[in-house]
């Protein structure tokens, strides 16, 4: 059951052969037993996962059920939650019972679906570890030395050592699809715009985008069906029309056009997940697909601009965190500019500090244009590359990381090389592109890889297609770490 | 040496939208603190903001009352700075590109008429308030007012005096108030000026160093803002000093700017585009569609009156003080179509007079329009002179007889004598009684015809039609 995909999970559901009740407790002591070992939850609330489980059971009991109600999702704990504590993984908003539901919790709620508890995370989604949580690192399943990857390490986490069925993650950067990778699951970022902002606690609001983070490309289907939809509140949500997205799952794949960026296999990835990357494509030419050489020339170019824009929007969205209306103040302080100092500094972490430093810097008067502007400019040529690739491919694939999941406390004090975990997603994410990570094998000290497939805009049902008829060849995805017990 | 003032002006215009520009809360003022602050005005974590388009509306029809162009796109930015009436840590505004940029407001001088021109409006959002009393050594926040909806309307430094000024900021108030944008309730903050006052020697072309004096609230402050700061600037520059750029506050007590801060000591804002707002689209056809909603403007009606009903610029322009005013003013005329400037004489002297007197708003004056034109009917047709007028007037204002002129005109018995022979009865008998004055008029004193004119009134209690008398008494005696 611990294993079951989303899809046995409702029909186990429907068919009444297991309650939400029963379900969701079952998680729930799993969490209570393994917890401690990873870390992945940051809050667990019995009494409020049990009473949502509760109400799943009447709408399944009176025909109200869908494919997700009574099923136990494990959230990031990024998304505002009402009557949870919601601390995005920080010491600033470590008492804040959030008093209303993001939007995407609002959707998860309306299908009965169940909060299963809130994820760890790096503090504010700044990381590629997990390590810059308050409330500690997540551990990686498949060998608890290494990272999770990161921001959303702790719903990877999760759902690889079987804690949860399901979790959703955000990703600005590559903060779905590099902990996917390494946690040896599947997560997609959808097309920037698709699943709600409001509620969501803002890092970089032009890159954030919330996801799903599963098992399998069956399950983020089923998963992104709940979570994406127009959301009046938020002003950059897209409106379009509802779509399935595992209508296209069982399409074939041949003909499929895979666009290879030269740069992504030219240097910088490690010999290990070449070979990998190198074995899955392999499997889609079996598929029937072909391979094609693209370029994306200024792609290098993505974690710098990355790292002036994201900093820049960062350093403005954390200044609500000032100690004056919620979050963390400083017990003592003489003035009003000691308490913005004092709270802000014992609230906030290093990572967090270092970037709106950086942040503030490229916004500053004389540096605006050097940094900000310059950057903009550099974004918008970055998505330029995208589409002039899209016009000789279909999708376009590659390693998801650089490496394998490296050990905890190996680049916590690097942070250019932990900045570089980023580079193969920070450009989708610069583009708004969808992106996504499905395991394919395993690596250096049998830790896994992810292949990461970005896909043209609003083609999700399509990428989901493309991944789950790999899924269905092979079974990378159905490995558990040797060492969980289901 | 002879200085010359430059003042330009920015006004923050509060918006009369029913909610907030970036959020579902009401806009409602005197609300008990904080109970008009939701989620989003709080700035709890992951709130997002949500354009009114009722703002932008507003906006754009002030950009259509002054000749200026519309930006599409404009783009709203964050000013970064830290304060705990802001609750996000900026405020939202307009940097770059604002939506409303250039044109100009025509401001009346007497019988001049002078183009200030405007720099561009920009919207954004208020802070809320600090309070610092009555907390024990705390302070207050009352969010009530963050998020309400501004323009912030900068014109250019186009004023030369403390009086160009308030007459640019009346003429600003009474369009934003013509075109129903803002209440322009000053007291509660609805229109709020800011002066930036330099002086430099008559004939120079450069400006001097300005200062900025911050958040006045009221014309006669704004007056006499400027007017003390323009002489602190003189007198520093006449004792060899020179101006520091600072912004200064108005102690309206003391009647002095004080230094606030120091243009060294400014913030930097770190303006960027918000990313969480899209550039703001404004289709041509939405302008097109405002543009006929907008009433006719102050500055049309005048030329209409000057040119059309033969006011002079000056009745013109008091007459659109107030769109309240001129429609009263027009409905007169409605009802008394040649009679222009007496509609107009009325208005300005007994109406305005008694309005002003018991402070009331001329929407709920007691004399309507036409029961003002039934009056001014019986004053043009001669049943009652000019003088009676006044006294029916008292009688309607106090609402005596159901406000009825002819009843009143018949109960106090002030009907004229228009009867020539009549006239002519009382005109013999006066000068039957005054042989004397006869002769010296006809000995060629032209003093002496007054006097029985005036003999002649007495006579008729004040009643005869007056051209009538001075016409048959002429006759009589040149004939």
């Amino acid at each position: 059951m611990f294993d079951a995909s989303l899809k046995q999970l409702s029909v186990l559901l429907a068919e009444k052969k297991i309650s939400s009740t029963e379900l969701t407790s079952e998680f729930l002591q799993r969490i209570k037993t393994y917890n401690a070992e990873y870390n992945a939850f940051i809050t667990v609330n019995e009494a409020l996962s049990l009473a949502q489980a509760q109400i799943a059971d009447q709408m399944i009991a009176s025909g109200q059920g869908s494919q997700l109600t009574g099923i136990p999702i494990a959230q990031k704990d990024i998304f505002c939650t009402k009557g949870w504590l919601t601390t995005c993984g920080s010491k600033m908003l470590s008492n804040f019972v959030s008093p209303y539901d993001a939007g995407v919790i609002e959707r998860f709620n309306h299908v009965g679906a169940v909060n299963l508890g809130k994820t760890n995370m790096d503090e504010f989604a700044m990381g590629s570890s997990n390590e810059t949580s308050f409330y500690g690192p997540v551990k990686n399943p498949w060998d608890v030395s290494a990272v999770p990857g990161g921001s959303s390490g702790g719903s990877a986490s999760a759902v690889a050592a079987r804690l949860a069925p399901a979790a959703t993650g955000t990703d600005t950067g590559g903060s779905i699809r590099q902990p996917a990778a390494l946690c040896g699951i599947s997560g997609i970022k959808p097309t920037y715009g698709l699943v709600s902002r409001y509620g969501m606690i803002a890092f970089a609001s032009s890159l954030d985008q919330g996801g799903p983070m599963a098992k399998s490309a069956e399950d983020l289907a089923l998963m992104l069906n709940v979570m994406t939809g127009f959301d009046a509140r938020d002003s950059t949500s897209l409106q379009r029309e509802t779509e399935d997205y595992a209508r296209d799952l069982e399409q074939p794949l041949s003909g499929l056009r895979i666009g290879l960026p030269k740069e992504y296999f030219a240097k910088g990835m490690s010999k290990d997940v070449e070979c990998a990357v190198e074995a899955a494509l392999d499997e889609y030419r079996k598929l029937g697909a072909e391979t094609i050489e693209v370029s994306l020339p200024n792609s290098q170019l993505s974690i710098p601009v990355y790292y002036v824009l994201a900093p820049a929007e960062a350093s403005s969205n954390l200044s609500r965190f000032d100690g004056v209306r919620y979050g963390h103040r400083a017990q003592s302080y003489g003035d009003l500019s000691e308490m913005y100092r004092k709270s802000r500094a014992e609230g906030f972490g290093a990572e967090v500090k270092r970037r709106i430093l950086i942040g503030t810097y490229v916004l500053s008067h004389g540096y605006y244009d050097a940094y900000y502007i310059k950057a903009q400019k550099v974004r918008r040529l970055i998505a330029q590359d995208f589409v002039d690739a899209f016009k000789h491919c279909d999708i376009i694939m590659g390693p998801t990381s650089p490496t394998v999941a490296f050990d905890i406390g190996e680049k916590s004090n690097d942070p250019i090389q932990m900045y570089l975990s980023d580079i193969y997603t920070s450009a989708a994410s610069l583009a708004g592109l969808p992106g996504m990570s499905i395991p394919v094998g395993f690596g250096d000290k049998n830790r896994p890889v992810g292949l990461h497939i970005i896909g043209n805009y609003f083609t999700e049902a399509h990428m989901l297609n493309v991944a789950h008829q790999y899924q269905l060849a092979t079974d990378w995805h159905r490995k558990i770490p040797h060492q969980i017990e289901i | 040496m002879q200085w010359e003032i430059v003042i330009g002006i920015e006004t923050h215009v509060q918006l009369s939208t029913q909610s907030k520009i970036f959020s579902g809360s009401s806009t409602a003022y005197g609300a008990l603190p904080n109970t008009q602050a939701n989620v989003v005005d709080l700035a709890l974590p992951g709130v997002l903001p949500v354009l009114n388009y009722g703002a932008v509306e507003r906006a754009v029809k002030l950009g259509l009352a002054v000749g200026a162009k519309i930006n599409s796109p404009s783009i709203f930015a964050r000013k970064n700075y830290f304060y705990p009436d802001l609750p996000k840590g900026y405020q939202i505004s307009q940097y770059e590109l604002p939506v409303v940029e250039g044109g100009g407001i025509k401001i009346q001088l007497g019988e001049t008429e002078k183009n200030i021109r405007l720099t561009r409006a920009h919207l954004e959002e208020d802070a809320g308030k600090s309070l610092h009393e009555d907390f024990h050594g705390m302070s207050g926040i009352d969010l009530n007012r963050a998020g309400t909806p501004l323009l912030e309307i900068v014109s250019e430094p186009d004023m030369r005096s403390s009086a160009e000024a308030v007459t640019y900021a009346k003429t600003l108030h009474s369009l934003v108030r013509w075109i129903g944008i803002c209440d322009g309730n000053m007291q509660e903050g609805s229109f709020r000026c800011d002066a930036n006052v330099s002086v430099r020697p008559k004939g120079s072309d450069t400006l001097g160093t300005r200062c900025e004096i911050k958040n006045l609230n009221s014309f006669r402050f704004l007056e006499k803002a400027i007017e003390f700061e323009a002489r602190r600037q003189i007198e520093i520059l006449e004792d060899g000093g020179s101006i520091r750029q600072e912004t200064r506050l108005y102690d309206a007590n003391k009647d002095e700017t004080r230094a606030m801060r120091s243009k060294e000591d400014a913030n930097d804002y770190r303006y960027f585009p918000d990313p969480d707002l899209l550039p703001l689209e404004i289709a041509d056809s939405w302008i097109a569609q405002l543009k006929n909603t907008l009433p006719e403007l102050p500055e049309t009606r005048r030329l209409r009156y000057v040119n059309d009903f033969g006011l002079s610029v000056y009745d013109a322009a008091v007459l659109t003080s107030t769109r309240e005013i001129a429609d009263y003013f027009e409905n007169v005329l409605t009802l008394l179509p040649d009679q222009a400037k007496l509609c107009a004489n009325w208005i300005m002297g007994e109406i305005s007079g008694r309005l002003n007197k018991e402070a009331i708003d001329i929407t709920a004056c007691p004399i309507t329009p036409t029961l003002l034109a039934a009056l001014l009917l019986r004053i043009s047709d001669e049943t009652i002179s000019g003088k009676a007028a006044k006294t029916v007037f008292e009688c309607m204002w106090n609402g005596e007889l159901d406000r009825n002129v002819d009843a009143i005109i018949k109960a106090k018995g002030l009907k004229q004598i228009s009867d020539d022979g009549a006239i002519e009865t009382l005109v013999d008998e006066v000068l039957f009684a005054n042989a004397q004055q006869v002769a010296d008029y006809r000995g060629g004193k032209q003093k002496a015809f007054n006097s029985l004119v005036g003999q002649v009134m007495k006579a008729a209690k004040g009643k005869a039609n007056p051209v009538q008398v001075n016409a048959i008494l002429k006759n009589k005696l040149d004939g």
